[in-house]
């Protein structure tokens, strides 16, 4: 498994996706079956592996180093898992031995016995090098975190078969994963064009999501209200609901995030409840009493990591129908989207399950009505769920449904976002392209007792060129160096006003003010504006109690694992 | 007789009472003995310099023909005396001309090694251990956690990594003197054939090298590329000069960074490094314990580094061993590994004096 902790090794410092992709399908290249359908199986998060503690770790350091020495290397470091791979001398056999596969380690586990784990992790450790060790343990501590997503690896999988005569792609792979399992020969046979398309046996299988593109103002011109359908963008999350069921009858049923991870587990109330045969698109919402609660809400049951009855009353899940992609075993994805839309309404207007609804349309003549409704949802039929509304979505009458994000057939128009003026105080530098310019902002707004206090961070929404002013303006006012960080001159009269603009405000415990943003972004640079104009604390506190009625303690959103909602 | 009688630390760095003479001073003093051409070791202004010939050429390029009054180069194993203290340099094998220097007096023999590493490298003399009293050891990498790779090892993460992504320059960031040297023979020696593009700072080290006939194949200037003709080519420049506006004229470049830091993941990732090659011109942990028993010393001094951890070693090793909390030291992969902006031009830690690692003349 050396092979394999180099390419871990060297995922880790990439930050480029293409960068991840290559060297993926260069390992794949390289590193024959089922060797290479393993580490598939670890990048797509399909292994788990029998969890060490960090306690063993330890113990086993322990038990093979000078203590101060260990505490000294330890506090150098600041990561158990490295530190201990780094410190492990290998005894003069273990040299001699040949370092065990990925396949053999993920055998060696499989067979563990009670009480084993001290000896086969020391025994794995004494034939790895410094890389491997460390792969190993991050692996068994599941604290590997490469930023490689599911989609990635089979992206990078898709990628093999470019110069063969069949190119497959990632969307393809999509398709026939969930019948698939490692060390997915057949996958790798298929897409190197060696073998047939490998068949799917998963009665519930995810179809790839259809995606819009963000509409400007310009775009309106050339599109006809006519040929437009129009429905409301809820704030919850994505998800696919299929239902099916294999050859022996029994049902299954999953609830897929937009990029295809089973999330199913965090939703049994769900899952439970619907009662249709069929691929349905929507949107997961809580409701309480008939109506949709904040994202917020939402956000409390995401951050659970054990779902109880008193979760599952407290929040329950429903989901909100955009779209049916298949309905009894046929494949609805090539009709139009009317057709398609009719064929749902009948099938939720039959669903005697609960937990299901349709998402209504909005009338609309022109574009200037639909901006009415889109400033005003719940007078044009949102009614009490209005403020769960993100937006609207425009699909085109005829369009079919296709993976990914063609550019034409689906628009989402998002409601205006909130914006406040904050001052600049630390830039970071960047990674990959970015890496020579400070674009990572951390801005403040003022508190009552006139500081300055940090209220979010924010990388992107600028241009190029703003990008290039802003780096500037860094460079020449730093007061301060903190590593690749850097504090920039904010006083009352001199500084850097951005104008930010974000989704929503939550209560946050990571933050000093209190405050967290969704998708905060640079809107614009006000170099006209001296910092003591900036928004105070009060305004943002204003808005997020019209934002979020009655919050109760949310917990620090750590929402990695959790499926996200479409930005 | 004491070792202090012929020994002391002071703030100025290391000084002999008996033979009046500073090693590696900090600051300006009558008479230095220099270990070798790294700029937290040998600076302008002593009245007279011993050193390697090498080591004053190198000075010579860095501060000027008149960074001393007089110089007075001494051959590896050619006994000098001064004030009636012998002095003799042994090599050290960190870079060009770098030397350890042993001092003799009464029978007592104490020896500074300055930096060093036992490794092999094409671009200086190999390490010679010496027998000793008393052993000056510095300990950049004293702690257990490093023990270098072979550097042929990271040479081909490079490479591989070249024939990757070949439109993409990579830009290795190293120190100007040694290091960048070193990573260019090994690249020659992995058969890597194209040109080496080097920034400007390290124009003048690198021709030395080679009139001092380290083979080091094609070199040329970035300032004279074209970017298109950069990309699948090697671009090494100073630590400094990987984030700063320098690099910008390379569209995309892959970042790496050859170091002994870069074993430290939290060290790269701070760095923005994306490739990081763990190559060293110092001792790993392993090295220090061999070279220090190497010496059959009695006692051991620690001058810079992680030298709580190997005191702690010397002293389970039954020797008297204490640190002598040095300062000024280490500069100058300490400044590799915060890669700082290199915006203040010809700041002496960062690069050659003439050309600091921000301005490319
Ligand atoms: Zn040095």
């Amino acid at each position: 498994m050396n092979r394999f902790a180099a390419l871990l090794d060297r995922l880790v410092y990439e930050p480029r996706r293409n960068g991840k992709i290559r060297l993926i399908a260069d390992y794949f290249r390289h590193v024959p079956d089922p060797e290479r359908g393993w580490a598939l199986a670890a990048l797509t998060g399909a292994l788990s592996f029998r969890n060490a503690k960090p306690g063993l770790i330890r113990q086993l350091i322990a038990e093979r180093t000078d203590p101060v020495l260990f505490a000294l290397s330890y506090d150098y470091v600041g990561d158990l898992s490295e530190t201990a791979a780094l410190m492990w001398s290998t005894p003069p056999h273990g040299r001699n031995e040949e370092p065990p596969t990925l396949s053999a380690v993920i055998d060696a586990f499989a067979t563990l016995g009670r009480g084993e784990l001290p000896a086969l992790l020391a025994g794995l450790m004494d034939r790895l090098d410094e890389t491997g060790r460390w792969a190993l343990l991050k692996l068994i501590t599941g604290s590997l975190r490469i930023g490689v997503s599911a989609r990635l690896a089979k992206t990078a999988v898709a990628a093999l078969s470019e110069g063969t005569p069949q190119e497959v792609t990632p969307d393809a792979v999509e398709l026939v994963w969930p019948g698939l399992s490692p060390p997915y020969e057949a996958l790798f046979a298929w897409v190197e064009g060696r073998g047939a398309k490998p068949e799917t046996a998963d009665p519930a299988p995810f179809r790839p999501v259809m995606l819009a593109h963000g509409i400007e103002d310009a775009d309106f011109a050339a599109l006809n209200p006519a040929s437009y359908r129009a429905e409301w963008k809820w704030d919850g999350i994505r998800v696919q609901a299929v239902r099916g069921h294999d050859p022996a009858g029994h049902v299954v049923t999953r609830l897929y995030s937009r990029t295809g991870e089973d999330i199913s587990g965090a939703f049994p109330d769900l899952a439970d409840a619907l009662a249709f045969d069929g691929v349905v698109d929507g949107e997961l919402l809580v409701l309480r009493e008939g109506r949709v609660q904040s994202f917020n809400v939402l956000q409390q049951r995401l951050n659970r990591k054990s779902v109880t009855p008193k979760l599952i009353a407290e929040f329950p899940a429903h989901i909100r129908a955009y779209d049916l992609l298949v309905e009894a075993g046929e494949d609805l994805r090539d009709q139009p989207f009317d057709t398609r839309r009719s064929r749902l309404e009948q099938l939720v207007s039959r669903h005697d399950g609960g937990r299901l609804d349709l998402s209504p349309m909005i009338a609309f003549s022109s574009w200037e009505k639909l901006a009415e409704a889109r400033a005003d949802p719940a007078a044009h039929g949102a009614g009490g769920d209005a403020e769960a509304v993100e937006g609207v979505m425009l699909k085109r009458a005829d369009s079919a449904y296709l993976p990914g994000r063609p550019k034409g057939p689906w628009w989402k128009w998002k409601h205006d976002p909130h914006s406040i003026d904050a001052v600049l105080m630390y830039a970071q530098r960047g990674h990959g392209k970015r890496s020579s310019f400070y674009s990572d902002y951390t801005f403040g707004v003022w508190t009552s007792e006139g500081e300055l206090v940090p209220v979010g961070k924010a990388y992107f929404g600028f241009t190029d060129a703003e990008l290039a002013e802003i780096d500037r303006f860094v460079r020449r006012n730093t007061v301060n160096r903190f590593g690749p960080v850097r504090e920039v001159v904010h006083t009352l009269s001199e500084g850097l006003v951005l104008e930010v603009a974000f989704e929503g405000l939550a209560r946050s415990t990571r933050h000093r003010s209190g405050l967290a943003m969704r998708f905060p972004r640079i809107a614009r640079l006000r170099w006209d504006k001296p910092p003591a104009e900036a928004d105070r604390l009060e305004t943002l506190e204003r808005l997020l109690k019209a934002e979020a009625p009655s919050p109760p303690e949310a917990r620090s959103a750590n929402s990695a694992s959790s499926p996200q909602p479409e930005p | 007789m004491r070792p202090e009688d012929l020994l002391i630390s002071t703030p100025q760095g290391l000084y002999s009472p008996a033979g009046d003479f500073h090693v590696d001073p900090t600051r300006p003093v009558p008479r230095a003995v220099i270990t070798h051409g790294h700029s937290d070791h040998a600076r302008a202004g002593h009245g007279a310099v011993l050193a390697s010939r090498e080591t004053l050429d190198i000075m010579a390029i860095r501060y000027g023909a008149d960074f001393t009054r007089q110089r007075q180069p001494a051959a590896f194993g050619e006994r000098v005396e001064v004030n009636g203290v012998g002095i003799t340099l042994h090599p050290a094998g960190h870079i060009l001309g770098s030397a350890q220097v042993a001092i003799d007096w009464k029978g007592m023999r104490i020896v500074a090694s300055g930096d060093y590493k036992p490794g092999a490298d094409p671009t200086c003399v190999p390490f010679e251990p010496m027998r000793c009293d008393v052993f000056i050891s510095e300990a950049t990498f004293g702690l257990p956690v490093f023990r270098h790779p072979d550097p042929a090892q990271e040479t081909a993460k490079l490479l591989s990594s070249l024939e990757l992504f070949p439109e993409r320059a990579h830009l290795v960031g190293a120190y100007p003197l040694g290091k960048a040297q070193r990573v260019m023979a090994l690249l020659r020696a992995a058969g890597h054939d194209r040109p080496i593009y080097l920034h400007g700072a390290m124009e003048k080290l690198t021709a030395y090298y080679a009139r001092e006939g380290i083979a080091l194949g094609e070199v040329r200037l970035t300032r004279d590329a074209k970017p298109a003709e950069l990309a699948g080519n090697v671009i090494i420049c100073p630590p400094g000069a990987m984030t700063d506006i320098w690099s910008r004229r390379f569209p995309d470049p892959v970042t790496a960074f050859a170091s002994g830091w870069m074993r430290i993941r939290a060290r790269a990732r701070q760095n923005g490094v994306e490739l990081p090659l763990i190559i060293s011109d110092h001792a790993d942990w392993d090295d220090l314990q061999h070279a220090i028993l190497a010496t059959g010393c009695q006692e051991l001094w620690v001058t810079h580094g992680q030298e709580d951890a190997l005191v702690h070693w010397a002293l389970l090793a039954g020797m008297r061993a204490r640190p002598l909390h040095l300062v000024g030291y280490g500069e100058e992969e300490a400044e590799a590994a915060t890669a700082t902006e290199g915006e203040a031009p010809g700041s002496g830690a960062t690069g050659s004096g003439a050309t600091g690692s921000g301005v490319e003349a």
